[in-house]
Parts: structure tokens; C-alpha cells; sequence
């Protein structure tokens, strides 16, 4: 299983206030064109501690393709329009407001809910955060999920996105009492 | 009232320095080795409500988390990872080669993978627009590069030696000069952004950013080393700085399946 980390891990920092110019890259947030069938809208707001959009976030995505493939295509900074690559990165707009458009990923083994992985970097957060959004469509799914069982009840439901008539909404609270459960990997 | 506005820069240095001192010793008392920066760090005024109050959750990396996004060759232009090239004329200040390895948690190189790198100039001016400092804009400068590390997990980058800007954390507030590094590791849980700082930087035991990684050994690990060898006859000076990323998850066989 999981072997010993021998060398201690590069401490990370804050993406800072400046990255606006160097890491959006064109269609960045669109791992499929909008007008394609399945395509559907992952989007959400970036709040703080004091109920505030944070107008300075960065979110990725990566995720399994409709069949629960993992893609290892690459292109995702130069998109061919075709290949579906599972990755996607999304610059919060003035109001804290970031949007994907994507496909709802299909889950990669029999019974396995299906899930976004999702990183989120912010002026003002030293490291990044790791999450994930889970979709709300099948209840008893959920329910037997791994990760959302060993959440307390009263916080699971910051890691499932809300259907909406696009997609699906994931608003994001870096503190205070709807904060989101983030996520910390062994070794890290 | 303590103040939570990053503009309003009231407190001077001396206050600042006063709370990284407590925290350093605070830290120094418990004799608990900390390796990443601390998310609740009160002196870099912008954390306050952007931290996380609660503990993270453990969990054990599954499907997609143990894979990453993959980057080829079609993703980066050849000349993206020449910093000094991409305008008509050259940039000013000082040219500087930057080259380390990208390895995991166990050494192994990380392949083929994507390094995105973002800096002022050298007079402390970053190309965005929110970037009021009245220093210079270097018309020959943008300031981002991209590259993928080879098969033995090194990269290069070509650039200008950064300069130091002010911000706006307390009264005359200078971060030390650095470059920004984004990075990612065969594991989706190995995304990582950070900062390259350059050696003896007088800025380091000031700034509320460098000392929010607690630990002395940890903090070092974020400064790049001049490296005479890196350094090229009549052209430039060079520096390496090699990348740890977590440890990895995956089994053989995974490793094998993702071949």
C-alpha cells in the first residue's frame, strides 16, 4: 500500500494576487464546449469567514470522463475541441464566482459514487485545499461512500453540489459555520 | 478593533515582526516538527478569514485522486520556458537560469509533468493589473513561463532575477523576491503552489508570507541555491532549486496500468 514518504515535502505558498496574468489560459474552465451534448455547468461562489465572496481564487478540477474513464489525454492547456482531458481551472470572477463547463463524471468502479476532485488556491490561504464535490443524484450511493460516512452527519452536506438547471452549484466557504470539508491525504 | 483590511496597512513592521517572533517561539516550545506553512497565520492579515477553523479531514486517496492530469508536448510553446525571449527587445536586469528536479515523496522523478512559473520584474512590477507599484513595466518583460520536466523529473527555466515589490500587509511591507512555482505530481494529490525565494535575501526575517512556514529547516527548503555550475560563460548566472511533492499512493500495478 501507501510507502513511507522518505524526503520532507516542499512547503507550498499562497497563489498570491498576481496570478490573473500567468495561469487562466483560454478555455481553461471548458473541458468540453458549451453546445455539446451532456454538457453541463459546475459553478459556485468562494466565500470567507465573514460570509464575503473572495473576489482572488483559483479552483481546478479533474475528473473521470461520462463512462468513468480517467483520461491520460493531454492538451488540456491547447484544447482540440474533441479530446476530453479531466482537467480544468477556473479564475473566480470580481464576485467570487467561478464556472466549468464540463460533463458529469461517470463513477470508475461498480457502486462507486462519482466525484469532482477539486483544488482551491486564494490570496490570503498559505496552501492549497483539497476537496471534493460529490453529485446529489443517487442517495443511497452516497450513502455508502467511504469518504461521507467518516464525515459527521451535519457537515456531509458541504461536500455535495446542489442540482440546478445547468448543472450543478458548489459554493465553497473557506471558514466559519457552513465551512467546507477539506481534505488531507496521507503523507502530505 | 484589529483590523482584517489587507489595504488599510496600519500596523508597522515592529508589530509584525513581534507576532512572527511569538509564533517562531511558540513553535520552537511544542518540539513538533512542522513541514508546511500554517494556514492560521495571524501576521499575513489576509489569512484571518481565509483560513480553515476546523481540521482537515483525513482520507484516503481513491480513483481519480490517484492519477493527474497528463501535459505533452502540444501544450507548451517552445519557447515558453525562456522568459527572456518573448518580446521584440530584452528584458532588463540581471539574466538568471533556474534549474532543479521534481521528484516525489520517495525520490522518484516526476516525469513529463507541467511547471508553470509567474514573477515580477526586475524592478518588483508584475504585469497585472492590480500591481499599482510605481515601478517600471518592462515592455520585453511578461513574466510567466511553462515548461515539462524530462524523463529524470528536471526542468529549466531562462529569466530575470525578480525584484522585490511592496504590498500592503502592514506599513512598509516588502516581499522578498521570488518566483512563483505551480506544480503537479503523478497524484492529483500532490498539486502544489509555492514560492522560489533567492539566498540571503535581508526580506526573509520580515515577511509574514516566508515565515508562516514555522519551521526554520522547512522555510529553507523554499530557497534556491547559486550553483556555479548552472552558470554560463558571459551569459548568465544560475541557480538550483530542487521540488519534493508528497508522497505518492499508488501500487505497483496502478503504476503499471497508468503506462
Amino acid at each position: 500500500m501507501s510507502s513511507q514518504a522518505i524526503l520532507a515535502a516542499t512547503p507550498g505558498q499562497t497563489v498570491g494576487p498576481f496570478y490573473g496574468y500567468a495561469l487562466p489560459y483560454p478555455g481553461d474552465s471548458e473541458l468540453v464546449p458549451a453546445g455539446r451534448a451532456g454538457a453541463i455547468r459546475l459553478h459556485g461562489t468562494v466565500y470567507d469567514g465573514a460570509g464575503q465572496p473572495v473576489p482572488d481564487a483559483l479552483i481546478e478540477i479533474w475528473q473521470a470522463d461520462e463512462n468513468g474513464a480517467v483520461s491520460r489525454a493531454g492538451g488540456s492547456l491547447r484544447r482540440d475541441g474533441f479530446s476530453f482531458t479531466g482537467f480544468g481551472r477556473a479564475a473566480v470572477d470580481p464576485e467570487g464566482h467561478y464556472s466549468f463547463t464540463t460533463v458529469r463524471p461517470g463513477p470508475t468502479g461498480d457502486g462507486a459514487p462519482a466525484f469532482f476532485a477539486m483544488t482551491v488556491f486564494a490570496r490570503g490561504l498559505l496552501n492549497r485545499l483539497f476537496t471534493r464535490v460529490y453529485l446529489p443524484d443517487h442517495e443511497a450511493v452516497l450513502d455508502g461512500d467511504r469518504l461521507l460516512r467518516s464525515v459527521a452527519e451535519e457537515r456531509r452536506s458541504t461536500l455535495v453540489a446542489e442540482a440546478d438547471a445547468d448543472g450543478y452549484v458548489f459554493d465553497i466557504h473557506l471558514q466559519g459555520d457552513d465551512e467546507t470539508v477539506f481534505l488531507a491525504f496521507p503523507g502530505a | 478593533m484589529k483590523t482584517t483590511d489587507s489595504d488599510s496597512a496600519q500596523d508597522s513592521q515592529a508589530t509584525i515582526s513581534d507576532e512572527i517572533a511569538r509564533i517562531q517561539d511558540d513553535y520552537q516550545s511544542t518540539g513538533v516538527e512542522e513541514t508546511q506553512p500554517r494556514l492560521d497565520y495571524a501576521p499575513y492579515r489576509s489569512s484571518l478569514l481565509r483560513h480553515p477553523t476546523k481540521d482537515p479531514h483525513h482520507a484516503d486517496p481513491e480513483t481519480i485522486e490517484l492519477f493527474a492530469p497528463v501535459f505533452g508536448q502540444r501544450d507548451i510553446g517552445t519557447l515558453e520556458s525562456d522568459l527572456t525571449v518573448q518580446h521584440h527587445g530584452e528584458p532588463v536586469g540581471e539574466r538568471i537560469v533556474v534549474t532543479g528536479r521534481v521528484v516525489d515523496g520517495e525520490g522518484r522523478p516526476v516525469r513529463h509533468q507541467l511547471v508553470e512559473i509567474w514573477q515580477a520584474n526586475a524592478s518588483g512590477r508584475y504585469i497585472h493589473k492590480r500591481d499599482q507599484h510605481p515601478a517600471p513595466i518592462d515592455p520585453n518583460f511578461t513574466g510567466v513561463g511553462r515548461t515539462l520536466t524530462d524523463g529524470d523529473g528536471s526542468y529549466a527555466f531562462t529569466t530575470i532575477k525578480p525584484g522585490p515589490y511592496p504590498w500592503k500587509n502592514h506599513h512598509n511591507a516588502w516581499r522578498p523576491a521570488h518566483i512563483h512555482f505551480s506544480l503537479f505530481g503523478q497524484e492529483f494529490t500532490q498539486r502544489m503552489i509555492t514560492q522560489m525565494y533567492l539566498p540571503g535575501d535581508p526580506l526573509f526575517a520580515l515577511d509574514p508570507i516566508y515565515q508562516s512556514i514555522v519551521d526554520p529547516k522547512a522555510r529553507e527548503r523554499l530557497v534556491a541555491s547559486y550553483d556555479h555550475d548552472v552558470t554560463q560563460h558571459e551569459w548568465s548566472t544560475g541557480y538550483r532549486w530542487d521540488i519534493v511533492l508528497t508522497g505518492s499512493h499508488r501500487t505497483p500495478m496502478e503504476e503499471e496500468d497508468s503506462k
